[in-house]
């Protein structure tokens, strides 16, 4: 009953798409000036107005409004955007429905390159870091699929799975072993948990670039990942040039992986749950489904990010172990309900 | 300008598994040509190195005239389709969804449908049997019903040739004839090139102007049905002892029964394994 309903439904499946990206940047929008208002120490409305109007650079309230509370936010909302359409990208291109930047590996190698650079390189630039987090999330997903690639059945999204896991546990050893030997271990938790707190403008002056260009692409790629999504043989026959979109696919998602492991650690869920989401919301077209993930993922993390600082004041909850805590029975329900082909 | 699908020693493998040594053929035009042949040889290899699904690794194939792996994928998309063995559609996607992408080659930029595309999609709907169903999603459909939906997605790409690989798996047998009723109407009515790999001998003698019988990466017959659905060529092909009869319907040669040649053989092995 259900599909036929979603049939039905079909030809305003465009307007209903974009009538949730309204409504869904509304509940944004909202959501981010709550961000900004609560925290340590709440800050009324009219302050956070007042700071965007009249800036005092004397008064504190508004320094905290201008150079805490908005970079943090706005990380808050790339980072989303950033990790719903890597995994968009992830799912439509490999047809796995347990793809995520996190559980593939990709996370895990930005990080432990990030641990490197920051380790080992005098007077790192931000954009240095990025750099680094793009060769390592691409040198963590090619060991992912390497190793998957040496098993028979290994690219079924299960196995895939199970050697991201492996291989994940590996790098964020190896990245804590570098961070605590070099006495960075204050940044512990940043690896293995992930978080947007003191995040400056200087680092979204590097990253936003990037992240907006990563999903920019991405839209204009999602027409042919649609296509993609009914198989690769299909996609070839309909004259889609295959090399092409894989190959700026994957750099999309390098690209948008490792930067928000440079703004934010490692989080994982993000990149599988918000597609599943979207494609419930509006069904399998790809031109649709990446949009929405983008401002889906967005919000998600900034609510999160407002339970992080709220759910236990004054001290915080790790973001990443937030998004787990919903990601991890989502995740189980599907690859419980897709036991048979995984 | 040669018009048809000519191949001039063609090589294909997967990796350092080679299929097809060498192979030239031509396959004629505005005709309906079925493959046959014994699993693993080489049929549908040929058939995806034709819809350049799989690279050559020498020779070349021509469609009239022109040699396709020069051509730009989506122009030859505009000239030939091709569907591989069943084909699967993620969930939810509808009928007319899934035909529009059939309008792909000829899309720019994020792809709307102009007013043509979509006239050709409804075209190509109600060709194969479908409207009325446009708002279903694919996955509600029945086997023969969503094998039509396939079909119609390739015909919206208006080629002249058509390509499908075992289009009747997994159909019982009223749908099989269905499907291929639905294409010989698409060769007789709109002139379209069909060649398909079928797995039914009598059905693809039944269907075929032309035919093809592959062995171990070989042509070992190309003709009519009746040059190719005989005692001889099914020996050497099938290594069956095949009884074959004129189908009083279609008039088209059939196999009514058979029996392997190496029988005997087998034979001795169980015996020797007890």
């Amino acid at each position: 009953m259900k599909q036929k309903d979603e049939g039905k439904n079909r030809k305003n499946r465009g307007y209903k798409a974009l009538l949730l990206l309204v409504a869904c940047s509304f509940f944004l929008l909202f959501f981010m000036v709550l961000s900004i208002i609560v925290g340590a120490a709440k800050i009324p409305f009219s302050t956070v107005v007042d700071a965007f109007w009249h800036f005092d650079k004397e008064n504190i309230k508004h320094l905290m409004v201008i150079d805490l509370r908005l970079p943090r936010v706005i990380s808050a909302v790339v980072v989303g955007a950033a990790l719903a359409v890597s995994g968009a990208v992830m799912q439509g291109m490999t047809r796995n429905p347990l793809a995520d930047s996190g559980l593939m590996g990709l996370n895990s190698g930005a990080a432990l390159a990030l641990a490197i650079c920051l380790a080992y390189i005098d007077k790192v630039t931000y954009s240095q870091i990025i750099l680094s987090a793009f060769i390592g999330a691409g040198a963590g997903a090619l060991a992912v699929y390497g190793i998957s690639s040496l098993v028979p059945g290994g690219n079924k999204p299960m196995k895939l799975v199970l050697s991201g896991a492996a291989v994940s546990t590996f790098l964020v050893a190896v990245s804590q072993a570098i961070a605590i030997g070099n006495k960075m271990s204050q940044n512990l938790n940043f690896w293995t948990m992930g978080s947007v707190t003191g995040n400056s403008w200087n680092q979204l002056k590097a990253a936003v670039p990037v992240i907006g260009a990563g999903i920019l692409i991405a839209v204009l790629l999602s027409g042919r990942i649609s296509i993609l999504s009914m198989g690769e043989e299909v996609a070839l026959g309909l004259g889609v040039r295959l090399n092409f979109v894989k190959t700026v696919g994957t750099i999309v998602v390098v690209l948008l992986a490792g930067t928000s492991v440079a703004l934010a650690g490692t989080i994982t869920f993000v990149g599988m749950l918000i597609p599943h989401f979207a494609r419930y919301l509006i069904g399998p077209d790809y031109r649709l489904i990446i949009p929405l993930s983008a401002v889906l993922g967005a919000l998600l993390l900034v609510v999160a990010d407002i339970g992080a600082k709220t759910l236990s004041a004054p001290s915080e909850i790790p973001l990443g172990a937030l998004i787990s805590l919903l990601g991890v029975p989502v995740f189980l329900y599907f690859a419980r309900r897709q036991k048979g082909e995984l | 300008m040669k018009k048809g699908i000519r191949t001039e020693n063609i090589k294909a493998a997967y990796g350092e598994k080679v299929i097809i040594e060498e192979l030239s053929i031509s396959i004629p035009m505005g005709q309906i040509t079925t493959i046959i042949g014994p699993n693993g040889c080489g049929k549908s290899t040929f058939l995806k190195t034709l819809g350049r699904i799989l690279g050559i690794k020498k020779g070349y194939i021509y469609l009239d005239g022109e040699e396709i792996h020069r051509l730009p994928t989506r122009e030859l998309a505009k000239k030939l389709a091709i569907l591989p063995q069943a084909p699967q559609a993620p969930d939810g996607l509808t009928v007319e969804e899934l035909v529009s992408y059939g309008r792909f080659p000829y899309q720019k930029g994020l792809g709307r449908l102009t007013g043509e595309d979509k006239e050709i999609v409804s075209w190509a709907i109600e060709a194969t049997g479908l409207k009325g169903l446009e708002e279903q999603a694919t996955s509600d459909l029945s086997g023969g019903q969503r094998q039509r939906v396939w079909i119609a997605m390739a015909l919206a790409q208006e080629t002249e040739v058509i390509l499908l690989d075992e289009p009747t798996t997994y159909l019982d047998m009223a749908y099989q004839l269905e499907i291929l009723e639905l294409l010989e109407d698409l060769n007789k009515v709109h002139g379209c090139t069909i060649l398909m790999v079928l797995h039914d001998l009598n059905l693809a003698s039944k269907f075929a102007d032309h035919m093809i019988a592959f062995r171990e990466g070989r042509v070992i017959k190309a003709g009519t049905p009746g040059e190719v659905m005989n005692k001889e060529t099914l020996k050497e092909v099938f290594q069956i002892d095949a009884a074959i009869v004129t189908d009083p319907v279609s008039a088209r040669p059939i196999c009514m029964s058979y029996q392997l040649l190496n029988k005997e053989k087998n034979r001795s092995k169980v015996k020797k394994g007890a």
